[in-house]
């Protein structure tokens, strides 16, 4: 089994250290993980996006153009990304601020609206563990235990209060996520 | 009587330090740079840290120091001994540590090591030999040649509107936090040479002490690169050079 | 070595070069910032090994001041490095042949980015020549090591401090922002004590730690005026090059043994190379990968064994073509060498490189 997601939002949104969570995990599961960020001066502010691949096997190139699963949150994001899904792929988008929404057939579409929810819910921190919630229950590429283990591993001892809250934000991104028709 | 009867340990007045090797040196008659060596090898032997000291020969005249002083040396890139000496210190904190430079590798190429290996406090002592030109190249231009004074390269006298002003490296880094102790000296006298040495035994104990960096600069003469006899030289220090440079300590936080 | 799977880690390649510096005995690093590799100083000053090993991590004020400081500290015996990536390392070269010159061993890693001039901070391969063929002044070469993955940085950080002692001459590990900033699995190498004084003294009696007694003054330098006495100096290095090129060629071949077809690439482009492999072998086409893992010495004689039995190379580079300079050296006009390429930060996809290989090659 191989999974190549690309994650990629604003900087800000939390798309890198979802990636990591994301990497932590499949390294808890005992899977080759790579996790590569863009680098550039996107971090400050633009388009940021990290490539994330979990495998059972060694894996060849951390650099890709086309992905099995691909989360977009925002318009720029969706605009390059929802091209390269792989035929009969995923693509999770979250809708907020989107004005034009993705059109392909062949691939499966999900919304989450995560930062809709968590503005209203006074938590902007969880919105990248709302979206980490819904692509495990499309997508259950790695256990939650082993999320909040890698969760864990992220986030600094000072934090680790938090860690309740952050399996909560899972939860409710799997409750949130619907799918979407073209 | 001959010769042998005198040469016996019973007349001795002067001995030549042993830290100082009977190589024939290439500098030139009247240069400064044999006085200076020879006050370094007094102190390193006064002080009997033979074992203990690690100099930092330029790129310049006095390039081919180590090969007069029988202590570790090594030899840096142009202008780049402050750094070179300042990983050494940093890794053999129980050392001496010491660089020799003339104007040409600390004034101008090296500024930027000099300046920060200074500003970091580094527990190292510079040497700074200023004869106001570049002398192993053949006599052109400083950051420290005079205002008015010739080289190869102001064959018509430096033109401080074409070539801008001298550069005073003590005056500009006694006012570094870094720094313990700045002098200006000079060793054209017997008078000069004894202060001088006593200039560069207290910046060698100021190194021990974690005080920061110590500069003493010795203003010099280079009767090549001047087209002067030594003693005219001399002469021609005191009155040109001294005015710019003037001769004491600069700093001193003892 | 044993691995126990529990000290598997995950970190970027620039987090592996630090962690690997301080557990194989380090003495000092000098570094100063630049993208896409400021995390391997930043990593250090984190981790704060002058508190447990002793060893000195010092931010200079320029990548001048750094590669010299790697000299002043390897004039003493000590294992040093610097890091910097492609402008960075520019500036360098005067120290490195300075190293050379001198015989000193030390450690430089590039973590390259797209040039010429301030460039772009993304990857690049671009630096091949300057790494390969002595990118500062006069004949000299030193052992540059490509790592393809983060542990492989964490590997060579060990391994090029052997080769510059063993050889006495500055190593270089050329990386590129995708292994510097990517995170993979990592087993960091074990704690390795760092040399006490005494070992130094045995090991490198070179070393200027201080003249004692029973030896005569050290001096390290790499002038020497008479032209007799310099050339020897050049001989003798020389030597030591030709005994490098004998002992210390690596690489690593993935499907060669049926090849018609064989990329060869190093670094990250060998791991988009190896994809490449992989979708091409599941087209039926017969396509393997050589990766160069010492570009200096390089595996010539490798390269020319295979060209005996396939029907073209490609060398696959983020550069306008450096390294196919030396495919081609090695082929000798017996097959043809093609080449692939992207610049300015560009990373090839995997399908872009077969394509390349089918539309060159097939």
């Amino acid at each position: 089994m191989t999974e190549e997601i690309i994650i990629s939002g604003f900087g800000g949104q939390g798309v890198l250290s979802m990636g990591k969570i994301l990497a932590y995990s499949g390294l808890v599961q005992g899977q080759e993980v790579s996790w590569m960020p863009s680098y550039g001066p996107e971090q400050r502010g633009g388009t940021a996006n990290v490539t994330v691949i979990l495998s059972n096997q060694r894996i060849s190139s951390p650099v890709l153009n086309t992905y099995d699963t691909a989360i977009v949150l925002n318009q720029p994001s969706l605009d390059k990304f929802e091209p390269l899904v792989k035929p009969g792929g995923t693509l999770i988008f979250d809708g907020n601020g989107l004005h034009r929404l993705p059109v392909r057939t062949d691939i499966n579409l999900y919304q989450i609206n995560a930062t809709e929810y968590a503005y209203a819910n006074n938590s902007s921190k969880t919105i990248n563990m709302i979206i980490l919630g819904g692509l495990l229950k499309i997508r259950p590429i790695v256990e939650i235990e082993n999320v909040l283990k890698g969760l864990k591993k992220t986030l600094p001892p000072r934090h680790h209060h938090l860690l309740p809250l952050n399996e909560q934000a899972i939860h409710t991104g799997m409750d949130l996520i619907m799918p979407y028709a073209v | 009587m001959n010769v042998k009867d005198i040469i016996n340990p019973a007349n001795l007045v002067y001995e030549k330090t042993t830290v100082m090797n009977d190589t024939p040196m290439h500098y030139c008659p009247g240069c400064s740079h044999g006085v200076v060596h020879k006050l370094l090898g007094e102190i390193i032997q006064e002080m009997d840290i033979q074992d203990k000291t690690i100099g930092v020969a330029p790129v310049g005249c006095g390039v081919f120091a180590y090969k007069y002083l029988d202590i570790d040396w090594q030899q840096a890139a142009h202008g780049r001994a402050p750094a070179v000496a300042t990983a050494i210190k940093r890794l053999l904190p129980d050392r001496y540590v010491f660089t020799y430079q003339g104007d040409g590798d600390l004034a101008a190429i090296g500024t930027a090591e000099t300046i920060h290996a200074c500003s970091r406090g580094e527990n190292i002592v510079f040497i700074y030999i200023n004869n106001g030109i570049y002398g192993m190249t053949g006599g052109q231009m400083a950051p420290t040649t005079l205002p008015g004074m010739k080289s190869t390269t102001s064959p018509k006298g430096r033109d401080e509107k074409l070539e801008g002003h001298s550069l005073d490296m003590s005056k500009l880094l006694m006012h570094l936090d870094g720094v313990c102790y700045v002098t200006r000296q000079s060793v054209h006298t017997v008078a000069s040479v004894r202060k001088t040495k006593r200039a560069i035994r207290k910046a060698f104990e100021y190194s021990m002490m974690n005080k920061g960096a110590s500069v003493v600069e010795i203003v010099s003469t280079c009767s090549s690169g001047w087209r002067m006899s030594p003693a005219d030289s001399n002469t021609w220090m005191e009155e040109h050079m001294f005015p710019v440079y003037a001769m004491g300590d600069l700093k001193d936080i003892e | 070595m044993s691995r126990k799977s529990d000290e598997v880690t995950l970190m970027k390649g620039n987090e592996a070069i630090a962690h690997a510096a301080v557990r194989c005995g380090c003495d000092g690093y000098f570094g100063y910032p630049i993208t896409p590799q400021s995390e391997i100083l930043e990593t250090l000053m984190e981790i704060e090994p002058w508190k447990t090993t002793g060893m000195v991590v010092l931010q200079a004020e320029s990548e001048v001041a750094s590669i010299n400081m790697v000299y002043g500290a390897a004039g003493c015996g000590k294992k040093s490095m610097t890091t910097s990536s492609s402008p960075g390392v520019s500036l360098m070269q005067e120290g490195i042949s300075y190293m050379a010159g001198a015989e000193l061993p030390g450690v430089i890693v590039n973590v390259m980015r797209g040039g010429p001039g301030l460039g772009t901070i993304q990857p690049s391969q671009a630096d091949y020549f300057q790494a390969t063929k002595g990118g500062g002044h006069g004949d000299y070469r030193m052992p540059v090591l490509a790592p393809a993955s983060v542990q492989e940085m964490a590997d060579f950080t060990v391994l090029a401090f052997d080769l510059a002692f063993k050889y006495l001459t500055p190593a270089m590990i050329l990386a590129d922002g995708i292994i510097g900033q990517m995170m993979e699995k990592v087993v960091l190498p074990p704690f390795t004590p760092r040399r006490s004084e005494e070992e130094i003294r045995r090991e490198c009696p070179w070393a200027t730690l201080g003249k004692t007694q029973d030896r005569n003054p050290n001096y390290i330098s790499s002038l020497e005026l008479r032209s007799e006495e310099m050339e020897k100096i050049n001989l003798r290095l020389q030597k030591r090059y030709r005994e490098i090129e004998k002992n210390e060629v690596r690489y690593e071949e993935i499907q060669c043994e049926d090849a018609d077809f064989i990329f060869v690439a190093f670094g990250t482009m060998a791991r988009v190379c190896q994809k490449a492999v992989e979708i091409a072998r599941e087209e039926g086409l017969k396509v393997g990968l050589i990766r160069p893992i010492t570009l200096f010495p390089y595996p010539y004689n490798r390269i020319a064994e295979l060209s005996e039995k396939v029907k073209g190379f490609i060398s696959v580079e983020m550069s306008a073509g450096q390294m196919v300079e030396d495919v081609r050296l090695a082929v000798s006009g017996k097959v043809p060498v093609e080449f692939y390429g992207r610049m300015g930060g560009i990373v090839p996809s995997p399908e872009e490189v077969l394509n390349a290989l089918k539309t060159k090659l097939l």
